[in-house]
C-alpha cells in the first residue's frame, strides 16, 4: 500500500491506495512548517482506513512549495551563476531578461568562462580551469553558498559542467552546485534560467525535504518516500534536495494523472472546471501531453516540460450575458457565495443556470425561477459548446476520446460532448493531485541533437531509447516494466546534412519490496 | 528614427508575421538589441532616401539553423567582425548596415551591428519576407553581387567567399556555416546608396514595426486584430491583404530534406469558410490551395495566424486542433517582376503553378 500527499499553498491532501484502488482520502490546511500538516493528514488517513503503518510501502509527495517561493521571492539564496561558452554567448550575459527584483534578490553574481560544445560534440573552447579556480576564490570571498553551471550544448555532452563542478567542489566543499544538463534541455537561456532558479532554492529544498522526512518519522513510517516531478515521475528525496526546480509543474501533472486513474482511462481528455476557468489537457498513455513553448515562472522564461493546458474563461462563477449567448471570461470568483442569484446576490452566473434548469440543487432555487427558458437553453448550449471546442482544440487527432470531468465546476457539463466518446465524472476528484502523486512512476529521459552523418536514423533512435531506459532503471524503475512513452524528432532546418533533435522518454513502475 | 524597447517588441511580432512561418524566432536578437539600448547605445533607423548615392552600405545577417542559435548564443561580435573584414577588403568604411531579410531573426541582427558601430540601419531589406537561401535577394535579382562575402563565427574565425555567382556563394557559405557549428554571421551584398534605392525592398523595418504595433493596439483596444491589419496594409507598399481562409488545423506533416523543413498543413474551414485548405511548406509557407484551387502563391505572403490572439504561427509551432486564420498579402512590385520570379518565384521551389498576384485571384 502507498500514500500520496499533495502539499498545496492552501491544503494538504492525502490518499491511501492499495494498488490502484483508493482506500481513503483526507484534507487538512497546509501549515507553515509543512511537516505538522503532513503529520496530521497522515494520521487522519491512517485512522480513517484503519491501515497499519507497517503496511505502507511507499509515500509519494507532490508540492508547489518551490514554485511559490520563487513567485513570492522568499527564502531564496544568492547564486554564483557560472556560464561555460566563451567566446560564444557573450552577447547575452546570465539573467539578461529577468525581472529586476528577482535578479537583485539573487545578487547578480554572474561569471562567463571559456568552454562549451558545438551541437556535434566538438569543443567551442577548452574549459578555462584557471578561471574556475579564480571564481572559487570569489565565491569564498563573497560568502556564496550555491552556484549554477551552464555549458553550451551540455545536453549533448555534460563533461565540462561536471569538470567545473569537480574543481569548485575541491575548492569550496560546502558549496551546493546545480548543473544545467540535469535540469533542462536544449535552449540555452531557458535552461540557464532554470538552473539559476534551482540553485537559489538550495537551502529551502534541504529544509523542506527534511521536514517531509520528519513528518514521516513522527508517525514511525519507515517506508521510502519520493517526490513527484514535472513530468509525473518520481524523484528520490536526495535528488529533490539537489534539483527542487524539477517539481515546478508537478501540480497540474498530478491532477491530470490522478484523474486518469480515477476514470480508468489512459488516453483521454481532462477538463478541470474551477470557479473562473477551465483547464483542458490531454492524457497520452496516462501522462499529460507536454507543451512545446516557453513558460514564464515568476517572470523568468524557462523551457520546462509542462503539461500543455488550455485555460478557457468558463467556471462555476462565470457571468452570463446576452440572454445566455455570451459567458465569461469574467467571473464572480470566490465571491460566488454572495454574488450568485441562488445565494441571494444579483449576478447571473453559470451555477444559477444549472440550478434554474433543475440539473443541480444549490442555494435557493426560487431565486432563479424567473429566468426565461430561452436564456437557460442558450446558456447551456454556450457552456457545452465552449467545453467541446476546447476539448477538440487540445486533441491531437480527430478521433473522439473519453472526457474526464474534475473540479467543483464540473456540474456545468450535463450533456454529451460531440468531441467526446463519452463523459466520465469520477469519485474522489477533489484529491486527484494526491492520487496522481501516489501512482507516479519512475522515468528517464534524453533530449539531444544527434548527427545522423555516417550512421542511420534507426541506429541513433535505438541508442537513444536504450539510454532513456537505462536512466529510468537507474532512477529506481523495475527494468521489466520500463516502456518508451514518447519519442519526438525535430530536424534542424536551414542546415543540409542531417542533424536532428531527438527526445525519448521511458517510464516504469517503482521497485517496491 | 531612434528605436525604443516598444519598437523592438513590435518589430519582433511584425518580423514573425513577415517570416510567413520561417526565419527563426527573433527573441534572442531582440534581447541583444535591447541590451544595446540598456547600455545607452542608439539604434538609428534611416530611410533609404537619406543614404547618399555614393555611400557604402554593407548588409549583415545570421545564416544557419535557428535551433543552434538558441543554444549557442552569439558573442555579439561575429556580424561586426564580418562587416569590418569586408570594409578592410574593400578599402572603404560602411556608411550604414541593412537587413538582407526582414522575416524572422534577421530583422534584428543589423540593429546590434549598427548600435555597436555607431552607424545607422537602412529601413529596407533584400527579401521583403523570409526565404531559405542567400541568392533569393532582390539585391541579386537587380544585379548586385553577394560576393565578396565574409562568414564569421564566435571565435572570429572568418572566411572570405568570392563566388562566381550568388548561387555558388550560397552553396559555399552554407558549407562553411556547418563547419562553424551550424550557425554563422555574415556581411555580403555590399552596395552603394544608389543601388540600395534601386534594388532593396524599401521601408520593411518600419513596416514590421507598424504591423506589430497595429496588432498590439487592436488587442488592447478590444478591436479585431485582423480588421486592424487589413486596414493597415493598403497604406503600405504591401498594398493588398485579405483573409483567404479560416478554420481548424486538421493535419500537419513535416520532414527534413536537404536541410529544409518540408511539409504540408491541412485546415478544415469553419463557417463561413468551406472546404479544406492545403498549405505547402518549405521552411516558409509557399502555396495555399482550397480543394485544388490556388488561393495564394510565393512570393506573396501566406501568414498563418492564431484566430483568437492573431499571433503569427511558425512552421514548428503548427499543430492539430489550432484555430487559424490565413492572411495573404501582396508583395511589392519589385518582388514580382519576371527577373525576381526567376530567383524566388514558384518554380524555384519546384511548384508547377505560375505566379498569380493575390489581388487578381477570385
Amino acid at each position: 500500500m502507498r500514500i500520496g500527499i499533495d502539499v498545496g499553498g492552501t491544503n494538504t491532501d492525502a490518499a491511501l491506495m492499495d494498488g490502484m484502488t483508493v482506500l481513503g482520502a483526507c484534507k487538512t490546511p497546509t501549515t507553515s512548517d509543512v511537516s505538522s500538516g503532513i503529520s496530521k493528514v497522515l494520521r487522519d488517513v491512517l485512522s480513517l482506513t484503519g491501515v497499519a503503518v507497517s503496511e505502507i510501502k511507499a509515500v509519494m509527495i507532490g508540492t508547489t512549495h518551490f514554485t511559490n517561493a520563487v513567485v513570492e521571492r522568499k527564502r531564496l539564496l544568492e547564486v554564483a551563476a557560472i556560464r561555460l561558452g566563451l567566446p560564444a554567448t557573450k552577447g547575452l550575459p546570465p539573467m539578461t531578461d529577468w525581472p529586476n527584483d528577482l535578479a537583485t534578490t539573487l545578487g547578480r553574481h554572474t561569471f562567463m568562462v571559456r568552454g562549451g560544445h558545438e551541437f556535434d560534440g566538438r569543443e567551442i573552447s577548452p574549459l578555462d580551469e584557471k578561471e574556475i579556480l579564480r571564481i572559487a576564490g570569489e565565491i569564498k570571498a563573497r560568502g556564496l553558498k550555491t552556484a549554477s553551471i551552464t555549458s553550451v550544448f551540455s545536453p549533448v555532452t555534460p563533461i565540462m559542467e561536471q569538470r567545473a563542478a569537480e574543481i569548485l567542489h575541491n575548492e569550496v566543499p560546502d558549496l551546493s552546485i546545480s548543473l544545467s544538463h540535469e535540469v533542462g534541455r536544449v535552449g540555452f537561456l531557458e535552461r540557464e534560467n532554470a538552473t539559476i532558479m534551482n540553485a537559489c532554492l538550495a537551502d529551502l529544498s534541504t529544509k523542506v525535504v527534511s521536514s517531509f522526512r520528519q513528518a514521516l518519522k513522527d508517525l514511525s513510517i519507515e517506508a521510502p518516500f519520493f517526490i513527484s516531478q514535472n513530468d509525473g515521475t518520481l524523484m528520490t528525496p536526495d535528488y529533490v534536495a539537489r534539483y527542487p526546480v524539477l517539481t515546478f509543474a508537478s501540480g497540474p501533472t498530478n491532477s491530470m494523472r490522478g484523474a486518469a486513474l480515477l476514470a480508468g482511462e489512459k488516453e483521454a481528455m481532462v477538463v478541470d472546471i474551477g470557479g473562473t476557468t477551465s483547464d483542458v489537457g490531454m492524457l497520452m498513455q496516462g501522462f499529460p501531453r507536454e507543451s512545446a513553448v516557453a513558460v514564464d515562472i515568476g517572470g523568468v522564461r524557462t523551457n520546462f516540460r509542462m503539461p500543455d493546458v488550455l485555460a478557457i474563461g468558463l467556471g462555476g462563477g462565470s457571468i452570463i450575458r446576452d440572454d445566455g449567448l455570451r459567458i465569461g471570461p469574467d467571473s464572480v470568483g470566490y465571491e460566488i457565495t454572495s454574488k450568485a442569484l441562488v445565494f441571494g446576490g444579483d449576478t447571473l452566473t453559470t451555477t444559477d443556470i444549472v440550478v434554474a434548469a433543475g440539473l443541480e440543487d444549490i442555494g435557493d432555487r426560487s431565486r432563479v425561477a424567473h429566468i426565461p427558458a430561452s436564456t437557460i437553453n442558450n446558456a447551456l448550449d454556450t457552456m457545452h459548446r465552449m467545453v467541446d471546442e476546447a476539448v477538440d482544440r487540445m486533441k491531437t487527432s480527430a478521433d473522439p476520446l473519453p472526457v474526464i470531468l474534475v473540479g467543483g465546476g464540473s456540474i456545468l457539463v450535463s450533456r454529451d460532448l460531440p468531441s467526446a466518446s463519452r463523459v466520465i465524472r469520477p469519485e474522489n476528484a477533489s484529491v486527484a493531485n494526491a492520487i496522481g502523486a501516489a501512482i507516479a512512476q519512475v522515468g528517464g529521459e534524453i533530449d539531444r541533437i544527434f548527427s545522423l552523418e555516417g550512421t542511420s536514423r534507426d541506429v541513433v533512435l535505438a541508442g537513444a531509447k536504450a539510454e532513456a531506459t537505462e536512466r529510468a532503471t537507474k532512477a529506481g524503475a523495475d527494468p521489466a516494466s520500463v516502456k518508451i512513452v514518447d519519442i519526438e524528432e525535430v530536424p534542424l532546418a536551414y542546415l543540409p546534412g542531417s542533424a536532428t533533435r531527438i527526445r525519448v522518454k521511458a517510464v516504469g513502475d517503482l521497485v517496491m519490496d | 528614427m531612434k528605436l525604443n524597447s516598444e519598437d523592438l517588441r513590435d518589430l519582433a511580432v511584425g518580423a514573425a508575421f513577415l517570416g510567413t512561418g520561417g526565419g527563426g524566432n527573433p527573441y534572442v536578437g531582440r534581447l541583444m538589441a535591447q541590451r544595446c539600448l540598456d547600455e545607452g547605445l542608439t539604434i538609428d533607423l534611416i530611410d533609404p532616401s537619406e543614404v547618399p548615392d555614393e555611400a557604402l552600405v554593407i548588409p549583415t545577417a545570421m545564416m544557419g539553423a535557428p535551433t543552434v542559435l538558441i543554444e549557442k548564443l552569439p558573442s555579439g561580435e561575429e556580424a561586426i567582425h564580418s562587416l569590418k573584414a569586408l570594409e578592410k577588403h574593400l578599402g572603404r568604411k560602411a556608411y550604414a548596415t541593412m537587413p538582407i531579410e526582414i522575416g524572422g531573426i534577421n530583422s534584428t541582427i543589423p540593429l546590434v551591428v549598427g548600435a555597436r558601430l555607431g552607424i545607422p540601419i537602412v529601413d529596407a531589406d533584400g527579401m521583403g519576407r523570409a526565404f531559405p537561401e542567400l541568392q533569393m535577394e532582390t539585391f541579386g535579382v537587380y544585379g548586385i553581387s553577394g560576393s565578396p562575402m565574409f562568414v564569421t563565427d564566435e571565435r572570429n574565425d572568418s572566411t572570405l567567399i568570392q563566388a562566381v555567382d550568388n548561387k555558388s556563394m550560397e552553396w559555399l557559405s552554407r558549407g562553411v556555416a556547418i563547419r562553424m557549428g551550424g550557425c554563422a554571421y555574415i556581411a555580403e551584398y555590399a552596395m552603394s546608396g544608389a543601388d540600395v534605392k534601386r534594388t532593396a525592398v524599401p521601408n520593411t523595418m518600419t513596416l514590421a514595426m507598424r504591423i506589430g504595433r497595429c496588432l498590439r493596439e487592436a488587442k488592447s483596444n478590444h478591436q479585431s486584430p485582423f480588421e486592424a491589419l487589413l486596414e493597415l496594409m493598403p497604406k503600405t507598399l504591401y498594398n493588398h491583404a485579405r483573409i483567404i481562409f479560416s478554420g481548424k488545423m486538421v493535419d500537419v506533416e513535416r520532414e527534413t530534406r536537404n536541410g529544409f523543413s518540408i511539409g504540408r498543413a491541412r485546415i478544415d474551414g469553419l463557417s463561413p469558410w468551406r472546404g479544406t485548405m492545403k498549405i505547402e511548406i518549405q521552411n516558409e509557407n509557399l502555396i495555399a490551395t482550397v480543394d485544388g484551387v490556388v488561393k495564394a502563391i510565393v512570393p506573396d505572403l501566406i501568414c498563418i495566424m492564431d484566430s483568437e490572439s492573431a499571433e503569427p504561427i511558425t512552421t514548428e509551432q503548427l499543430r492539430y486542433g489550432q484555430r487559424v486564420t490565413v492572411v495573404a498579402v501582396a508583395v511589392p512590385q519589385i518582388m514580382r517582376t519576371p527577373e525576381a520570379l526567376d530567383v524566388f518565384g514558384p518554380r524555384c521551389f519546384g511548384l508547377d503553378h505560375p505566379f498569380t498576384p493575390i489581388e487578381t485571384m477570385a
